[in-house]
């Protein structure tokens, strides 16, 4: 898809200054972290479970290969074909040949982010074939020709009322020319048109949360049921995955899947948790004939080995984002690419370039919330702290801002021109601050103290005050 | 260079290393066969009763309805009365499965009942579980030539008949069950996790029921267990 992460400065600012955009992402504020909390709380294993999480995650990606070829080959035992694709571009064409060899007219597809990051619609459509989202989430915003404002609530940023426009817009054509407003009757009506669609489509498109090594399933997670209806009515099932999602045994599965919605939204099982293998079986009453497995590295691979690696462990669970002050602050199409929030931060400078997505790993105050609710405990702000630094030695990082790091790294490295600097600056800003103690604006920091006001300090440096205070010698 | 080898390559040499070597890669086999494991919760180290009761419970917090009926017999009559008491239609689909044939459904001859795949005009479906799991409420479907996976999700309201005797406390439970069933290393070509009926928060974070799967789940528990 196309990459906007190069503006995400004047992003922010607008979306700081868009009523929708305050008011959806505030509302995340109080949503899903308070469910999570609470659920977490209520298992009072969930902690260590976080560390086997992580400990397995790291198992299988230094056994990455082995595991792969172990789904592979039981993927084929059970009658489905394997499609390995190292980009984007390969990926796309196995799954239009796939889609061209079912003389599929339209294809229904289940929520996948790996197929938001290859624009995979986009191509289909190209070629003559309708992709129709299913998830309530990405319905929306595909009517809307957007993109998820998050990852596992896609239209998060869409108002009741730009849905109802949206679906007024959209389905006259079915015979459907009221504008409805109610919550439930919206979703009623996205119910009855896809309905339709379920039944037509040549083809369903989903996702995989996991991949069993053990069994070749692909597995899904969802709340709708739409997934299970995309993968269960076409005669093809095409899964897309990356390569990180496989797991040994379905033991394995069982532990992250006690994380993973409780990390999600709370809940501690998804409504819906689906393990497809293989195609139907000669006798099954339902069920797709065809199932094909699509396997995508695209950077997965490359990040192998680097300090880096941890980002691999991401169970897209979202509870980053959810948590994050910035993402709350600025919503998700701002991080310019697939993934908002901390994991965007955080993956996005590898999967588009550290120069398009330099400013993502700075959109960070770095709290340490992401780090401390992830199920698979992924250090981000150390991977935030990597490109940061990556950026400034690659000179990737503008002039200004390097020779302000250049010439606070010359002072902070003399100690005595340390302090003598800032008594003088501690001096001269309660000077600025006057009688009232505040500076409304700060030299050279325009950006900082045009939104908020600076307080001005005491006057005295606290190695100063801390020299007065401690008897001589201690 | 296809791409398969391609990213084999990679992986490969950015882990610093060839292919495994045979004794690291049968390390690798026996864990997957062993299949043991992780940290199980201790939430459902309770009696046999109590996990059924907790299932129940838990089922029910995730919006499903529970009745419990103290034989296979009574199963038609308590269907009768949901479908009544929610003003649905006495068109059922049912699972062409051995297990609920034998319900005596000449009590009911107002239920109008075919076997067979879910098809869009179904309203009613009636299926049978192939377990239950106490720890969080859910019941695991397996498809097959009597249990088509369609009837879990087109019809807007989901009826299930699952045995006290089907429902364990955890979700390695129902592998066990199913590594028996269908042998080490096999699944059916679906398994169906359900905890609760179907919802979406994709509309401003509100809570509604029905998205695309069923709008109600009604679960009969039938004791036989003493």
């Amino acid at each position: 898809m196309q990459v906007t992460s190069r503006r995400f400065k004047k992003g922010a600012h607008e979306a700081l200054h868009d009523e929708n955009i305050q008011r959806a992402f505030s509302r995340v504020k109080s949503g899903f972290p308070l469910a999570r909390a609470r659920s977490a709380s209520e298992l009072p294993e969930f902690e260590g479970l976080r560390d086997e999480a992580r400990d397995l995650k790291n198992h299988i990606l230094e056994n990455l290969d082995y595991y792969l070829e172990y789904f592979e080959d039981q993927v084929l035992l059970q009658g489905g074909r394997v499609h390995w694709c190292s980009t984007y571009t390969e990926a796309r064409d196995v799954i239009l040949d796939i889609c061209r060899d079912a003389n599929a007219r339209t294809v229904t597809k289940g929520k996948s982010m790996i197929t938001e990051e290859m624009a995979l619609n986009d191509h289909l459509e190209k070629n003559g074939i309708e992709p129709i989202e299913t998830d309530l989430g990405e319905y929306i915003i595909q009517l809307a020709h957007e993109y998820p404002s998050h990852i596992i609530a896609p239209a998060l940023h869409k108002t009741k009322d730009q849905v109802s426009d949206l679906f007024h817009q959209h389905h006259e054509k079915y015979g459907l020319s009221e504008r409805i407003t109610d919550p439930q009757a919206l979703v009623n009506e996205a119910r009855s048109v896809l309905r339709d669609k379920y039944i037509a489509a040549d083809v369903g498109i989903t996702g995989a949360n996991f991949l069993i090594a053990e069994t070749g399933s692909t597995v899904i997670v969802t709340n709708e049921g739409n997934g299970d209806l995309t993968q269960s009515l076409p005669k093809t099932h095409i899964a897309v995955s990356s390569i990180e999602k496989v797991v040994p045994t379905l033991e394995d599965a069982s532990l992250f899947l006690r994380l993973l919605a409780r990390s999600a939204t709370g809940q501690e099982m998804s409504v819906y948790t689906t393990f497809s293998t293989g195609p139907k079986r000669m006798e099954d009453l339902d069920g797709p004939a065809n199932f094909h497995v699509v396997l995508v590295d695209s950077g997965r691979s490359e990040l192998l080995g680097t300090n880096k690696q941890d980002l691999l462990r991401c169970l897209k669970c979202g509870a980053c984002m959810n948590h994050c002050p910035v993402y709350q602050a600025v919503g998700g199409h701002t991080y310019g690419w697939v993934y908002p929030g901390p994991i965007g931060a955080a993956l996005n400078p590898h999967m588009v370039g550290l120069e398009e997505a330099r400013d993502l790993p700075n959109a960070s105050t770095f709290c340490g919330r992401c780090e401390e609710v992830c199920p698979v405990r992924i250090p981000l702000p150390k991977i935030m702290r990597h490109w940061r630094e990556q950026a400034f030695e690659t000179q990737i990082t503008p002039k200004p801002e390097r020779w302000g790091i250049g010439i606070w790294a010359f002072v902070a490295k003399r100690p005595v021109l340390y302090r003598l600097v800032t008594r003088i600056s501690a001096r001269s800003l309660k000077i600025l601050g006057g009688k009232k103690g505040v500076i409304r604006k700060l030299p050279l920091m325009k950006g900082w103290s045009s939104v908020r006001d600076f307080p001005a300090p005491e006057g005295r440096t606290f190695m100063e005050q801390w020299k007065k205070q401690t008897p001589e010698g201690k | 260079m296809p791409a398969r080898e391609r990213i084999f390559a990679r992986i490969r040499h950015n882990l610093g290393r060839g292919p495994l070597p045979e004794d690291a890669a049968n390390v690798l086999k026996a864990r997957i066969e062993g299949h043991a494991p992780h940290t199980i919760p201790k939430r459902t180290d309770i009696s046999r009763k109590k996990q059924v009761d907790l299932f129940a419970a838990k089922a029910e917090a995730l919006a499903a309805t529970v009745a419990r009926v103290s034989s296979l017999d009574e199963v038609p009559e308590a269907v009768r009365d949901y479908l009544a008491a929610h003003n649905l239609s006495t068109k059922i689909k049912m699972s062409p499965d051995k297990a609920l044939d034998d319900l005596p459904f000449d009590r009911t001859p107002m239920l109008e009942i075919t076997r067979g795949a879910a098809e869009p005009s179904d309203e009613v479906s009636l299926t049978p579980a192939f377990s239950g799991i106490a720890e969080t409420g859910t019941l695991c479907m397996a498809s097959g030539p009597e249990t088509p996976s369609t009837l879990n999700f087109l019809p807007e309201n989901h009826m299930v008949v699952i045995r006290a005797s089907q429902i364990a406390g955890t979700l390695e439970e129902s592998w066990a069950r199913l590594r028996e069933t269908y042998g080490a290393g096999n699944l059916p070509r679906t398994v169906n996790f359900i905890s609760g009926p179907s919802r979406t928060g994709d509309i401003e974070q509100t809570l509604i029921m029905g998205a695309h799967g069923p709008r109600r789940l009604h679960i009969f528990i039938v004791e036989d267990e003493e």
